[in-house]
């Protein structure tokens, strides 16, 4: 067991998948002599060499087009964006080829690629280095999308990322990269399938259904709502696409009323598929339609008024007492 | 490959020079300035002011007023020498780093400090002074210059575009598509990039084989490599650069040769990439120093004159901190301003939601 920050297991999980498997690379801006802006790779260069810890010219669709390139010959690259906001001069790389190009070569290509994105808000930062980018890629089929909430999941998963024989998006929530929990990096029984969720609370209800940055919030917003007498279930969904239905449904049936989470905005955001599903699989044990709280459908604003934009425990609770409204 | 320890600073590389870092003047077959003594002096309270407003922000900082600041300190030459050579009509798109260049298109200081401070993601109106938003993501703004310098060639009007980037942004997809935008349509711009020597913590090898200005012939345009601690070359080759646009001859590439003599950013800590000897040599470069010792030497100017600046500096600090403290913050419902030129369904009613959820806390 040690205690471990998110960034810090993210950076033992990258350690250990680069010393299972020499044809792990990392690549990405400043991930070198840096360790990257959040330290995720602190060390790494210094301990696996240039050749495979590689600080690569300022180009983003250069770093996700050579990685595929760089797949197609073998290895099994993790690139790093700096920030969520930049993700976008890649996208054609990873919509149109990435994903794709495996089912263009009927199965014969695979493209064992990890996009590794820092995301969401709350750190104070200038514009475009606080956005939930999640819903331009669980949209596009061929990706596998995760996102880990906590240091032990993120020290799993970005394992089971690396070792998919799929591309995966793996999103890391900046804001909690300084979070600390025990991580126990001895053995591999305790992992969870990095395309299942957790049920992290257990609760009768309501269920809460967050991932990423807003677990964290979730979790408060069921301590909070448990002093007045309300029994909140918080499911971690750690895997946008594949999506664990059944565990989602199986908690929907039970308690009756869904609250999703998400930091993105609330518009067309990942919350309205999770909706959608609900209704269409659970209609008759609802007690209430499923209610969303998320970000506005405006740009992301400047940060002395992020407090307003991200879900906070007050929305959150709000949004569990309109459950109760119908 | 090789690197000199000083990057670049012992061992100056082709490049276009007026004004040496001992403070003498030298010729160049190609390039002259004839400035008076008032312009000279101009020129260093210029470079004085801005590295004063640049200090005070990043004291800003350190207090917390600011999120976050980029500093501009050891490119002041780069920036007043460019930004003096631009007319009323020519067009200035930024990075986040140009405040020497915002200062010359009178964009009060302060307007700067918003984006920093978080309470807005701009400050100015852009055509009130032909000086565009700060652009965060790398590269981006080099194509909007690009397509701002096509419609002034349709309008036939007698101004050019400048785009500022850094050494790193030249390795950006955006970044070669504008220089082949700029070749192929003859478009008037001149491409100022600043080569501090660094991208965050990658150093120039990690972006070229070949010294940056040199990339412009492959794309069919000239390129030129200046001093950039010397504000006499910055000003005389960005005006030839700017004067060729207007009068229809296309794109120039500039490479300003200077160094970041201060952290990427106040988030970052250059200890972990980078050897102290480096500054030490490039400190001797300095681009105030230099101005300083030329007026000197020239009796341009007296120790009144320097402490007049001085003076003027610290009140313009003490100015700026004033109205960066005073400056009002936003509120919630701004959220929803302008994110749409009219009204819009979707905004509205989000707007009234968020408004009727926040006074539920008042009552
Ligand atoms: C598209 C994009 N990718 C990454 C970043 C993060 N980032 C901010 S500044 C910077 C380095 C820029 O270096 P350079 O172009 O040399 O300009 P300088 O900061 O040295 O002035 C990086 C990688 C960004 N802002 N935009
Ligand atoms: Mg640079």
């Amino acid at each position: 067991m040690s205690i471990l920050t998110l960034s810090k297991a993210i950076n033992e999980g990258l350690r250990k998948a680069m010393e299972d498997d020499p044809k792990v690379l990392i690549m990405g801006e400043d991930v070198g002599k840096l360790g990257g802006v959040f330290r995720v790779t602190d060390g790494l260069q210094k301990d696996f060499g240039e050749d495979r810890v590689i600080d690569t010219p300022l180009a983003e669709s250069g770093i996700v087009g050579t990685a595929i390139g760089l797949a197609l010959r073998g290895y099994r690259p993790i690139c790093e964006i700096q920030f969520d906001g930049f993700v976008f001069p890649a996208a054609d790389q990873i919509i149109t080829q990435l994903a794709k190009m495996p089912l263009r070569s009927l199965g014969a290509i695979k493209l064992p690629v990890v996009v590794r994105i820092p995301c969401g808000g709350g750190i104070g930062a200038v514009e475009h280095h606080s956005e939930s980018p999640e819903a331009y890629f669980t949209h596009t089929g061929g990706l596998r999308v995760v996102a880990c909430s906590n240091p032990a999941d993120a020290y799993s998963m970005i394992q089971q990322a690396v070792r998919s024989d799929d591309p995966v998006i793996f999103f890391e929530p900046k804001r909690r990269y300084w979070e600390k929990a025990e991580v126990d990096t001895a053995s591999t029984d305790w992992w969870t399938p990095f395309d299942e969720a957790s049920v992290v609370r257990q609760g009768t209800d309501v269920t809460l259904l967050a991932y990423g940055p807003m677990v964290k919030t979730c979790l408060e917003a069921a301590t909070a709502a448990q002093d007045e007498g309300r029994s909140l279930e918080v499911i971690d969904l750690r895997s946008l696409n594949p999506l664990d239905f059944p565990k989602v449904m199986e908690s929907a049936r039970k308690t009756g009323r869904v609250v999703v989470v998400h930091e993105a905005p609330v518009y067309n955001g990942f919350g309205a598929e999770l909706a959608a599903r609900i209704t269409e699989s659970c209609f008759y044990h609802l007690e209430s339609p499923v209610l969303r709280v998320g970000g506005f459908s405006t740009p992301y604003p400047p940060s002395k008024l992020e407090d307003h934009y991200l879900p906070d425990l007050d929305r959150i609770l709000e949004a569990v007492d309109r459950t109760f409204t119908y | 490959m090789t690197v000199d320890a000083s990057r670049g600073a012992d061992a100056p590389p082709e490049l276009v020079q007026l004004l040496t870092p001992e403070g003498e003047r030298v010729e160049h077959p190609d390039y002259d300035i004839d400035l008076t003594p008032e312009e000279v002096r101009s020129l260093y309270r210029d470079l004085v002011l801005v590295r004063r407003v640049d200090l005070e922000a990043v004291a800003l900082q350190r207090q917390g007023e600011l999120g976050i600041w980029a500093s501009l300190l050891g490119q002041e030459a780069a920036q007043i020498g460019s930004g003096r050579a631009l007319t009323d009509a020519d067009m200035a798109f930024p990075t986040y780093r140009e405040h020497g260049v915002a200062w010359c298109r009178d964009v009060d200081p302060v307007n700067l400090l918003g984006l920093f401070r978080g309470v807005n993601h701009g400050g100015w109106d852009p055509a009130e002074h032909n000086f565009h938003l700060y652009t965060i993501v790398i590269g981006s703004q080099t194509l909007h210059a690009v397509g701002y310098a096509m419609g002034i060639q349709r309008d036939g009007a007698n101004a050019a575009t400048i785009a500022y980037f850094g050494d790193g942004a030249t390795s950006q997809g955006d970044v070669n598509e504008s220089f082949i935008w700029a070749s192929v349509f003859n478009a008037p711009i001149v491409f100022f990039c600043q080569n501090n020597q660094w991208a965050i913590s990658e150093p120039l090898e990690k972006q070229t084989r070949i010294p940056l200005y040199r990339r412009a012939s492959g794309f069919g345009f000239p390129g030129i490599r200046v001093d950039g601690n010397d504000v006499f070359a910055c000003l005389a080759v960005t005006r030839q650069a700017l004067r060729n646009a207007r009068e229809g001859q296309g794109p120039t590439l500039i490479e300003a040769f200077t160094y970041r003599m201060g952290a990427h950013t106040t988030t970052d800590d250059p200890t972990r990439y980078r050897v102290a000897s480096e500054l030490e040599a490039w400190k001797l470069k300095d681009p105030i120093e230099r101005l300083k010792a030329y007026l000197f030497k020239n009796e341009l100017a007296d120790q009144a004159f320097l402490d007049s600046v001085e003076a003027e500096a610290e009140d313009l600090g003490a100015d700026l901190r004033r109205r960066c403290l005073e400056m009002p913050d936003p509120g919630p419902l701004d959220i929803f301003d302008h994110v749409y030129t009219g009204s819009h369904a979707l905004i509205a009613e989000e707007r009234a939601q968020y408004a009727a959820y926040l006074e539920g806390f008042e009552s």
